[in-house]
C-alpha cells in the first residue's frame, strides 16, 4: 500500500528572484491523504501550483512515480498531468457552462467515448458528490458548497490515481467542511486514489491526514512532517505546536510561567 | 510500465430464478467495452428471473465505465421490478454505489428544457427591450441626483479618481486619435478633390475638409473611438467590481456607487470630450493639407489661409457641442452596462460588449438629430 507516488526533491519555489520556499522533500505515498499545512501566506498553494505543472521550480524537481515532471518534455508533462485532478479553492468552474459540461468538459477532450457514455459518466460523477439532477445548473445559481462538490466532480472526471485539493473547506460552514471531508475520505477508499490537500483547517487535519508536511513562512522551508496526530503529540517546535492547536500552547505557557511566579 | 489490458466481457448465465452476470476484463475508460444492449434484452423479456447475481473473479482494472454501466443496469433492473444483489460486488464498487445513492435526486432539482416558440422569444425581446429602457430613465434620474449633489458640493467621490480618469480617456487616447483624425481628413481631400479638380476648383478642398471635420467627422471619430476604448473600459471595470462585490462594499461603507464610481467617470469624458473633438479637428486639417498641398498644386499658405475663412466659430462649437453629448453618452452606456453586470466572468463581457453597442447606436442617433436641428435652424 505505502509506495510512493509522487515525491519532491531539493525544491526551491521562487516568483522571480523572491523565495517563497527552499530545500523542500517529501515522499507522497499510494493512497495516502496528505495534508500540505502551514499560516497564510507561506506558500501552501504555490507548493501546489509546483506540483501540478503550473509553476516550474527555480531548483529542484517534481517526480510521478519515477518520472520527473520538470525535466520532461512538453508532451510526457501532458500525459503525466492526465492522471492528476485538481479543484481549484473556489471550485473554478467555467461560469458559462452548466454542470454538465463543465465535468463533460475534460472527458470529451481526452477520451473517444460517446455522446450518450459521457452523459452517463457525467450523472455518475454527479451523484458521487451528491449532486444528482443537477446536470443543467449553472455554477452562479448553486450555493458555495454545491460549486466546491461539482467542481469536484470536474477534477475526479478522468478518475485520476492523484486528486489536489486547495482549501477545500474554505467558505465553508463546518457541516458542509465536515461532509466533504468524509466524501474525500470515502473517495480514497472507494477509489483507491491519492489525495493531496493544502489547508490550515485544524478540524480536517486531524479528521483526514494521514501525513502532513509544514510549511513556515520565516525560515522559507518545511519544519515538521509526519501524521498530524503524531506531530501534535511528539513536535517539539514551538511554531508547529502553536498552529495545531490554534495557539493555545502559546497561552499555556504563558499561564505556566504566571502560575509559578503565583 | 503500461500494463496489457485484457478486454472487457460481459456474460449472462440463465439460472433461474437467478440471472447471474459474470464480468471479466479491464473496464477502463479509453478501452473498447461490450455492448450492455444484449444484458438488458435478457432482463426485459424474462419474469422467470427474480434476482441478479454479479460473478466478478476475473474482473481486472475498472474505473468509472463499469460504474456508470452498473448503475444503467441496476436502474434497469429496478424498473422491472428484479432484485439485485449488490453484495455480489466487489466492495469498492458496494461503496461508490452507497455514495452515489446517498444523496438520492430530490423531485424537481432537475431542469425542464422547455421548447420555446417564436412568439414568445419576440415577447421576450420586447419585455426586454422595455426593461432596458426602464433602467436607462432610472440610471440617467439617479445620475442627475449625483450631479446636482455635486454641484451642491455634496457629492462624495475622491478628487484622485476624477484626475486618474481624466488620464485615462484624454492624454492616453491621443495617439490613436491622431491616427484615425489624419486619415480620416487625408480621405476627405482625396475624396472631395475628384469632383473639386474638375472645375479647377482644388483650393476648395480646404473647404470640404475643414467643415467636415470641425461640424462632423472629427466629434463622430472621436466618439466613436472613445466608445471603443473607454465605455469598454467603463463597463469592465464596473462589470468586474461587481463581480467581486466591491460595488456591495461600497454601498455597505455608505457610499453611493452613483457619486463614488459613475460620476468621476461622466464628468471626466464630458471634460476630455471637447478637447479631443478639437485635437480631432487640427489633426483632421493636418490631414487634408497633406494631400492638397502635395498632390494638388496648392501652397500650405493658401491652403491655411482658406481654412481659416471656412471655419466659422459656429462649426466649430456646433462640432464641440456635439462632442461633449457624446461624451455624455459614451460614459452612460458604459457605466450603466457595467453597473447592471451580473456576477460571472462571462456577463462581464456581455456587459463589455453590449456597453460599446449601445454607446455606438446612442452616438449615432444623437448626431442624426442633432445634424437635423441644426439644418432646420440654420445654424
Amino acid at each position: 500500500m505505502s509506495s510512493p507516488y509522487l515525491s519532491v526533491k531539493d525544491m526551491t519555489m521562487a516568483y522571480g528572484d523572491f523565495i517563497i520556499q527552499r530545500d523542500l522533500n517529501f515522499t507522497i505515498n499510494r493512497g495516502d491523504i496528505f495534508v500540505i499545512m502551514g499560516g497564510s501566506g507561506c506558500g501552501k498553494s504555490t507548493l501546489l501550483m509546483h506540483l501540478i505543472g503550473l509553476h516550474r521550480p527555480l531548483v529542484g524537481d517534481v517526480f510521478y512515480g519515477k518520472e520527473s515532471l520538470w525535466q520532461a518534455d512538453y508532451k510526457t508533462r501532458k500525459s503525466l498531468l492526465r492522471r492528476t485532478g485538481v479543484l481549484f479553492q473556489s471550485g473554478a468552474l467555467l461560469s458559462s457552462m452548466t454542470l454538465a459540461e463543465n465535468v463533460a468538459l475534460p472527458l470529451t477532450e481526452h477520451t473517444r467515448l460517446t455522446a450518450q457514455h459521457i452523459r452517463r459518466l457525467v450523472s455518475y460523477k454527479l451523484a458521487l458528490v451528491g449532486l444528482a439532477g443537477f446536470e443543467d445548473y449553472y455554477p452562479a445559481e448553486l450555493s458555495g458548497g454545491m460549486q466546491k462538490r461539482a467542481g469536484l466532480a470536474r477534477a475526479m472526471a478522468l478518475d485520476p490515481e492523484i486528486l489536489f485539493f486547495d482549501e477545500p473547506s474554505a467558505g465553508l460552514d463546518p457541516v458542509s467542511a465536515k461532509l466533504l471531508d468524509d466524501l474525500i475520505r470515502s473517495l480514497r477508499d472507494h477509489l483507491g486514489a491519492t489525495i493531496v490537500i493544502v489547508t490550515h483547517e485544524l478540524a480536517s487535519i486531524f479528521a483526514i491526514g494521514t501525513y502532513s508536511v509544514f510549511l513556515d513562512m520565516e525560515t522559507k522551508t518545511m519544519i515538521a512532517s509526519g501524521p498530524p496526530k503524531q506531530l501534535l503529540a511528539e513536535s517539539n517546535d514551538p511554531k508547529v505546536l502553536r498552529f495545531l492547536t490554534r495557539g493555545a500552547s502559546e497561552n499555556s505557557s504563558i499561564s505556566a510561567i504566571k502560575n509559578q511566579r503565583a | 510500465m503500461t500494463i496489457e489490458n485484457r478486454p472487457a466481457n460481459i456474460i449472462v448465465n440463465c439460472n433461474a430464478p437467478f440471472l447471474e452476470i459474470v464480468i471479466e476484463g479491464d473496464w477502463l475508460l479509453d478501452v473498447e467495452i461490450p455492448n450492455l444492449e444484449l444484458v438488458l434484452a435478457k432482463l426485459s423479456d424474462g419474469s422467470e428471473f427474480k434476482q441478479v447475481v454479479f460473478s466478478t473473479v476475473s474482473l481486472g482494472r475498472w474505473d468509472s465505465l463499469l460504474m456508470t454501466e452498473l448503475i444503467r443496469l441496476i436502474a434497469y433492473s429496478a424498473e422491472k421490478g428484479i432484485s439485485v444483489d449488490i453484495k455480489t460486488l466487489p466492495a469498492g464498487i458496494q461503496g461508490l454505489l452507497s455514495l452515489v445513492a446517498a444523496v438520492p435526486e430530490r423531485a424537481g432539482d432537475r431542469r425542464q428544457t422547455l421548447h420555446v416558440s417564436w412568439l414568445e422569444i419576440i415577447g421576450n425581446c420586447g419585455l426586454h427591450l422595455l426593461n432596458d429602457v426602464n433602467a436607462l430613465i432610472m440610471f440617467v434620474g439617479n445620475l442627475t441626483l449625483s450631479v446636482t449633489a455635486f454641484f451642491r458640493g455634496k457629492a462624495h467621490f475622491r478628487w484622485i479618481d476624477l484626475w486618474r480618469n481624466i488620464q485615462d480617456c484624454g492624454p492616453s487616447a491621443l495617439p490613436i486619435i491622431t491616427l484615425i483624425s489624419l486619415l480620416v481628413g487625408l480621405i476627405l481631400a482625396f475624396v472631395g478633390s475628384v469632383q473639386l479638380s474638375l472645375f479647377g476648383a482644388q483650393l476648395y478642398i480646404a473647404d470640404l475638409v475643414g467643415l467636415g471635420m470641425s461640424r462632423e467627422m472629427g466629434g463622430l471619430m472621436t466618439a466613436v473611438i472613445m466608445s471603443g476604448r473607454t465605455a469598454a473600459a467603463y463597463a469592465a471595470q464596473l462589470g468586474t467590481m461587481q463581480v467581486n462585490n466591491e460595488i456591495d462594499a461600497l454601498e455597505a461603507m455608505g457610499f453611493d456607487p452613483m457619486e463614488f464610481l459613475v460620476l468621476p467617470r461622466v464628468l471626466a469624458l464630458i471634460f476630455v470630450m471637447p478637447l479631443l473633438c478639437l485635437y480631432a479637428d487640427l489633426m483632421g486639417v493636418i490631414g487634408g493639407a497633406l494631400v492638397t498641398v502635395n498632390f494638388f498644386e496648392v501652397s500650405l499658405f493658401e491652403y491655411l489661409s482658406r481654412t481659416v475663412n471656412a471655419i466659422h466659430v459656429t462649426d466649430l462649437s456646433v462640432g464641440i457641442f456635439k462632442c461633449a453629448v457624446f461624451g455624455i453618452l459614451i460614459a452612460l452606456s458604459g457605466c450603466m452596462r457595467g453597473m447592471q453586470c451580473g456576477r460571472s466572468a462571462s456577463e462581464v463581457g456581455d456587459a463589455t460588449t453590449s456597453a460599446v453597442v449601445t454607446g455606438i447606436v446612442f452616438i449615432v442617433i444623437a448626431d442624426s438629430l442633432m445634424t437635423i436641428i441644426c439644418n432646420r435652424l440654420g445654424i
